[in-house]
């Protein structure tokens, strides 16, 4: 494991917050994730052993819960909320235009490893539906036209880092 | 009657011009003054003030949140714990969110007053992990109060020491009802708790007493220790006491937020007048008062409504006055206050598949019941809208859910069976003639799942 000494110095402090050491399980899956891009065979067996926990008992966390993902994914993340509300107002819609304009298969990755867009639930901001999380930000009201004006953004910042 | 005017007692400073999420910014609005006037009480005499009050959870459950303090075991030796639940799942809620990124000052505020009031030494704050920025606001805020003394150790100069931790959730829905929030706090799959034995207030976080309380709620405590029970407790109406913060989605002009007296508004006074009504050239179909998995409204039906002199009165939906009491009257829920509402352009069976997919993704899979029966209501209503349905599904439907509800470890099972049960028996010709009426591709507000 080759974890930055600033993600070090953080596992180290979250673990004082419980008493019980196995507490911090789901923060240094986070810590981790974000390291690495994802939770990696190696990874699990590193925070067992860090939490003095078997690695099942960290492995059937990473099975279970949502937000954690056992492969790399592309640099952008895209998530599009799936549920009622903004289903009414056309996430569905909203979704297919993002994977159509950066030549995303649904619940994949694009094949330049750049995007992954996937369906997720409620994302508690159904006021403002459609809904969509690009990274870790929040974009409200995304019809087809900010849809695309988005996916424009990441082409852009795509071939500003990739110059052809 | 025209609608009342908006009461803004949690949300007084959301989309203030100015109002920034930081200390000083609080502070210069009166911040933590009610806390150190609560830290020089008596924790008795604060936690008769919130029975006084008749505070209601506004988590989902309703429940009192004088009793539930009054149920903590307070003889076991063991540390007492408080956790905020601020995972906000339930679909159709987002009230919560704007508490924690516009002022999360007033949550920690709150928080602290509950924890002087139980004597908590350690207190967290379970946040979804879809708030990556909401966790650093609260980190940086839970910074700035532990600087000021307002958190951690000698609070206010007192001998009283307790410290506060935000710990993120990972996405799954599970995490929010109280016993699975639990068993995630510990690190473990959120598997919710058998009750008994398993009541938070006896056997919870690491088998110790433990009050689990939602944001929004523990915001009401501030505001409770600041005016008295008494008085909060004449805000509102008599037993849905204080504010209730309305989250509005779906087909409205002007969906959002609106803080009214609990009570004191009705569905078509907040849906026609303050939500500006339906769509251009839509009509108003059906709504969803309290959270995806309260019971769903059919615009047209009426019930008979106690009245609070004891005579009945026949109230359609536009008239039910949104409270606690009246909604469970009307056989739904207040819930957490997310009212999702669908014009006529929606077929029902479209937005109920679209409902059974969440569940079916969220159960935990610890009862057979709910583990399968939510699988099998997506897979059924799954079918129905891609073209195999039958005049029987509603009927086939409804049977699955029927085995559900009671039949669970946690009130999920009930979560997951009342939309079918409601949407099958209010809707029931939709789902009968879904199979001839549909020849076309679905409806574009709920297409395929
Ligand atoms: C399936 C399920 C999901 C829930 N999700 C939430 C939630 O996201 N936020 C919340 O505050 N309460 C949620 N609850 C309710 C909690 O179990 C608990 O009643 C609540 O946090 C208590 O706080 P309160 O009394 O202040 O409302 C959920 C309950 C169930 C059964
Ligand atoms: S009712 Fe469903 S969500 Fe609740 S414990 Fe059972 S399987 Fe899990
Ligand atoms: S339904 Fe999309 S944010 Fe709630």
């Amino acid at each position: 494991m080759n974890l930055k000494p600033a993600t070090l110095r953080q596992i180290d402090e979250v673990i004082t917050h419980y008493p019980v050491k196995r507490s911090a399980a789901l923060p240094l899956l986070h810590l981790v994730q974000e390291d690495q891009g994802y939770i990696s065979r190696e990874a699990i067996e590193w925070i067992a052993a860090k939490l003095e926990l078997q690695p099942i008992n960290i492995y059937e966390l990473v099975t279970f819960y949502p937000m954690f993902r056992q492969h790399p994914i592309g640099r952008r993340h895209i998530r599009v909320c799936r549920t009622l509300s903004c289903a009414l107002t056309g996430g569905y819609h909203v979704c297919a235009r993002f994977q159509q304009e950066l030549s995303c298969p649904p619940g994949g990755t694009s094949a330049d490893g750049e995007v992954t867009i996937e369906f997720v639930e409620c994302l508690a901001s159904c006021g403002t539906g459609p809904v969509v999380m690009i990274d870790d930000d929040l974009h409200e009201k995304v019809d087809l036209t900010k849809a695309t004006q988005l996916s424009q953004q990441i082409k852009a910042a795509a071939k500003t880092r990739n110059p052809p | 009657m025209p609608a009342p005017v908006q009461r803004r007692l949690i949300f007084a400073h959301i989309d203030e011009p100015g109002y920034t999420p930081d200390l000083a910014c609080y502070r210069r609005h009166g911040g933590y003054e009610v806390m150190k006037r609560a830290f020089a009480r008596p924790p008795a005499e604060l936690i008769d003030e919130v029975k006084k009050s008749g505070l209601r959870g506004r988590g989902g459950a309703g429940f009192s949140c004088g009793l539930k303090w009054t149920l903590v075991d307070r003889k076991s030796g063991k540390p007492i714990y408080l956790v905020v639940n601020a995972d906000e799942s339930e679909p159709g809620t987002f009230k919560d969110r704007y508490i924690i990124h516009q002022d999360p000052h007033q949550l920690i505020e709150g928080a602290m007053i509950t924890c002087w009031a139980n004597n908590v030494q350690q207190a967290y704050i379970y946040i979804r992990g879809e708030f990556p920025h909401g966790a650093r606001i609260l980190e940086k805020a839970i910074a700035e109060a532990r600087a000021a003394n307002l958190v951690g150790k000698n609070i206010l100069g007192t001998a009283y020491s307790c410290d506060l931790f935000v710990h993120r959730g990972a996405g799954a829905y599970i995490c929010g009802e109280e016993t699975g929030l639990i068993e995630s706090l510990e690190g473990k799959r959120p598997y919710p708790r058998i009750k008994p034995p398993y009541f938070p207030a006896v056997l919870g976080l690491y088998q110790c007493p433990t009050i689990v309380n939602n944001v929004e709620t523990l915001c009401h405590v501030k505001h409770i220790a600041d005016l008295g029970g008494d008085a909060y407790a004449r805000i509102g109406t008599p037993n849905n006491t204080g504010t209730r913060i309305y989250c509005v989605s779906g087909h409205v002009q002007r969906p959002g937020y609106y803080e009214f007296e609990c009570g004191k508004i009705t569905m078509g006074q907040l849906l026609h007048e303050v939500c500006g009504g339906p769509l251009p050239g839509r009509k108003f179909k059906a709504v969803i008062p309290g959270g995806s998995s309260a019971k769903v409204l059919r615009f047209g039906e009426k019930f008979n409504i106690k009245q609070k002199d004891g005579s009945m009165s026949e109230l359609g939906v536009e008239d039910l006055p949104l409270d606690f009491d009246t909604l469970a009257a009307a056989g739904t829920m207040g819930g957490s206050g997310g009212i999702i509402v669908m014009d006529d352009s929606v077929n029902m069976v479209e937005a109920l598949a679209n409902l059974n997919a969440f569940y079916a993704h969220e159960s935990c899979g610890q009862c057979t019941p709910c583990r399968e029966g939510s699988l099998w209501m997506k897979k059924i209503s799954a079918r129905m809208v891609h073209g195999g349905a039958r005049p029987q599904d509603g009927e086939l439907l409804k049977n699955v859910a029927d085995q559900i509800a009671g039949r669970t470890i946690c009130a999920f099972g009930e979560a997951c069976a009342w939309p079918t049960q409601s949407f099958v028996q209010k809707f029931g010709d939709e789902f009968a003639g879904y199979s001839a009426a549909k020849k076309e591709p679905p409806a574009e507000s709920v297409p395929l799942i």
